[in-house]
């Protein structure tokens, strides 16, 4: 035998369940904890690789407060066989766990600046780190807004939180519905409708936009329009991933790996590539 | 570096370098004729070599025919590359079990085997350091890759005649070997004798000769193997134009050419099974029937598949246009973004290996032909 072989990449660590929350009908957050010892910091953006026993494993955003802390936080939609799987896992379950992955939102570098959140559905759950940094750290920055975009009512995530966050009179959230019920009283259309009657000073603003990809195309458009030099616009890009470090070539994005070069990316870096159908 | 000059080693010469890495505990491997092809296998002896064997090579074509003479490595590349041995089609990256303590998973132990491949040539030279970059030199190590490759002995052979579709001298990779090899050899067949000019690249490779019985070279047998190059030089079967080939490709990411070749192309994926770069890789989970034990398996996976792109609500890469197009541009384009090198080697299997016989040459050769000018090629989407 060889002498020891190094830190194998590919190996998950062993996590288990601490608590549940189901957050909408297909939608739970999930709270983790390393099985022996201390869970790595991660920055708001990043995302960990989640195995579910026997079944596979998948990129899952990390959605609970970055830096040091004890447990992980994951908003895991069911939409296929794994996803389904890591809803359904009880506390006290356990599942694999590698990461954390990929570069995040640069809340540093936005001190000093309006920051503006454009959220699209579960879009909301990347971006949930980056805003609970900058209501942790208010007086860093300028003026703070959350546009929230979800298809229907019943389908908002963070509800609770959202309400939360809107007692508060230093962040200004405005929330759109694409399809009303009887009960809506707010917004009806996309979010980035929302954009053009949004308070913020365009020539200082960091915008992290997160959604599906037309969503972040229509809303980069218009935070384009509204005077938002793109190199300030910043988008977190999705595409099927195997291996999250480089290796498996599943998430090439035109030159980039999302993987190790994103998922967060500086708009104005991509926007070539991103206009490209198929690409 | 002990032993720079260079040597000659007869045939038998070349026997004894066999059982030098074989008692080296290397287990060796080869070409050698299998249905109809030459691929690379086990061997232990000069005689499992394709002795008189010749490849005849075109777009969508391979036949072996025999030579008038009994070399050893009288062909070029065949559907077979050292991938398969460094990177294998298949392999369990761990295993993981469930019991009354939870989880446990446990990596998947390398092999203790060394490998030696003998008769790698130039093109195949470029692609294991094109490899050797993707795995080695990224944030996260390839453990599995870099494990086998660490241990890896390589005996390079210099083309002395170049096949239908090689393009190496193109792409800078060839054919002679220059860099990446413990040894190489010449094949010569010179004033009636069967020999091999001998160059040592590597500690390793002066150590192994120190096993196996040569010669100094003479002066005419330097220039015979430095004809025999010249010749493959010259007989280069395709040729492709670099020069600024990346921002061409780059910048022609809606040109017809994409849509005329997706008329041929069938998506099967032959041309990233054959290339000795092609890196990408898919995994499959699963465990028993008790559904207590589980692996990580890992696979060759191709770009050309709709899978390769799925993410929940459909493929990214729907269309075979936008397929070809991410394969040939990831190879002549994004891999010098990505890796800083081509992905392409010049190696002239993919043409070969194409069912349909489509040449990645001429496929930019046509874009290069007819470029779209900034006016013609529209933002795709608003
Ligand atoms: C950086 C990143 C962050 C993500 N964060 C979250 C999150 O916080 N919450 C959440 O619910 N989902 C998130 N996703 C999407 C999530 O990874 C997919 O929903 C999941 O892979 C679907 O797998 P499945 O087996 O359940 O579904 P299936 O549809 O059966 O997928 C089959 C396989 O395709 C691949 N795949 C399918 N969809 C995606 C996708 N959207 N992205 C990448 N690979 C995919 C996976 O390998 C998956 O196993 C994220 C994706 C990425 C790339
Ligand atoms: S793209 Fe074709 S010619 Fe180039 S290295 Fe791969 S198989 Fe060989
Ligand atoms: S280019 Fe040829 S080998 Fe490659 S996918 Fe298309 S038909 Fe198959
Ligand atoms: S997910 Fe494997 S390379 Fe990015």
């Amino acid at each position: 035998m060889s002498a020891a072989p190094q830190l194998d990449p590919f190996l998950p660590d062993i996590y288990s369940v601490r608590d549940v929350r189901r957050e909408l009908p297909d939608t739970v957050t999930l709270e983790v904890a390393p099985k022996a010892g201390a869970r790595p910091d991660f920055e708001p953006g990043q995302f960990n690789m989640l195995y579910a026993f026997g079944i596979g494993e998948i990129a899952i955003s990390l959605s609970g407060s970055a830096g040091s802390g004890e447990t992980f936080i994951h908003t895991v939609r069911e939409v296929g066989a794994v996803s389904a799987a890591i809803s359904k896992l009880e506390v006290g379950a356990e599942l694999g766990l590698r990461g954390p992955y990929g570069a995040g939102w640069p809340v540093n570098e936005a001190e000093g600046s309006d920051v503006v959140f454009v959220a699209g559905g579960l879009g909301l759950a990347p971006l949930r780190p980056a805003i609970l940094h900058v209501l942790a750290n208010r007086n860093r920055y300028g003026r703070v807004v959350l546009l929230f975009g979800s298809r229907n009512p019943t389908e908002l995530l963070y509800r609770d939180e959202l309400a939360d966050w809107r007692q508060r009179l230093d962040v200004d959230i405005d929330v759109t519905v694409d399809h009303a019920d009887a009960e809506w009283r707010g917004n009806v259309g996309v979010v980035p409708a929302l954009i053009p009657r949004a308070a913020f000073d365009p020539t200082d603003t960091i915008a992290f936009v997160c959604g599906p990809e037309v969503m972040m195309r229509f809303s980069v458009a218009a935070l384009r329009d509204a005077g938002v030099p793109l190199d300030h616009v910043y988008v977190s890009m999705e595409r099927n991933m195997k291996c999250a470090i480089g290796l498996c070539g599943h998430c090439q994005f035109g030159p980039t790996f999302v993987c190790k070069d994103g998922p967060v990316m500086r708009f104005d870096a991509i926007a070539d590539i991103f206009s490209i159908r198929e690409i | 570096m002990t032993e720079t000059a260079k040597s000659v080693i007869s045939l038998d010469g070349l026997q004894a370098l066999i059982d030098a890495l074989a008692a080296k505990n290397y287990q060796v491997l080869g070409p050698t004729v299998h249905d109809g092809a030459i691929i690379y296998d086990a061997i232990t002896k000069t005689a499992d070599l394709p002795a008189g064997w010749t490849d005849r090579q075109d777009g969508g074509r391979y036949r072996l025919e025999r030579r008038d003479d009994d070399a050893l490595f009288g062909f070029v590349v065949g559907p077979h590359s050292w991938k398969q041995f460094l990177h294998p089609a298949k392999e369990t990256l761990w295993k993981a079990s469930r019991g009354p303590d939870g989880i446990v998973v446990t990596a998947e132990e390398p092999s203790p085997q060394k490998l030696a491949f003998l008769g790698v040539r130039s093109c195949e030279l470029a692609a294991i350091a094109v490899q050797d970059k993707v795995f080695c030199e990224g944030p996260y190590l390839d453990v599995p890759y870099a494990e086998r490759r660490k241990d890896a002995f390589i005996v390079a052979v210099n083309c002395g005649e170049a096949g239908g579709t090689c393009f190496c001298v193109s792409m800078q990779t060839g054919p002679k070997a220059e860099a990446g090899f413990d040894v190489a050899l010449t094949e010569l067949h010179h004033n009636g004798a069967h020999e091999f000019l001998v160059e040592v690249g590597s500690e390793s490779g002066a150590a192994l000769m120190q096993d196996v019985p040569h010669r100094p070279a003479s002066n005419e047998q330097v220039s015979a193997a430095e004809a025999a190059v010249a010749n493959a030089t010259n007989q280069m079967g395709r040729t492709l134009d670099t020069n600024g080939l990346k921002e061409l490709l780059q910048g022609n990411s809606n040109h017809p050419q994409w849509d005329a070749v997706a008329e041929r192309c069938l998506s099967c994926g032959n041309c990233t099974m054959v290339c000795p770069t092609c890196f990408c890789t898919t995994v499959d989970d699963h465990s028993d029937l008790s559904g207590d034990n589980a692996e990580r398996v890992r696979k060759w996976d191709s770009c050309f598949t709709l899978d390769f792109s799925y993410i929940h609500g459909g493929s990214v890469r729907t269309a075979t246009r936008s397929r070809y197009r991410q394969w040939m541009t990831h190879k002549l384009a994004s891999w010098y973004d990505q890796f800083g090198t081509s992905g392409c080697v010049g190696c002239g299997r993919c043409i070969t290996w194409c069912p349909v016989g489509i040449d990645i040459t001429e496929e930019a050769a046509a874009i290069r032909a007819a470029p779209m000018s900034d006016k013609e090629k529209p933002n795709e989407r608003p």
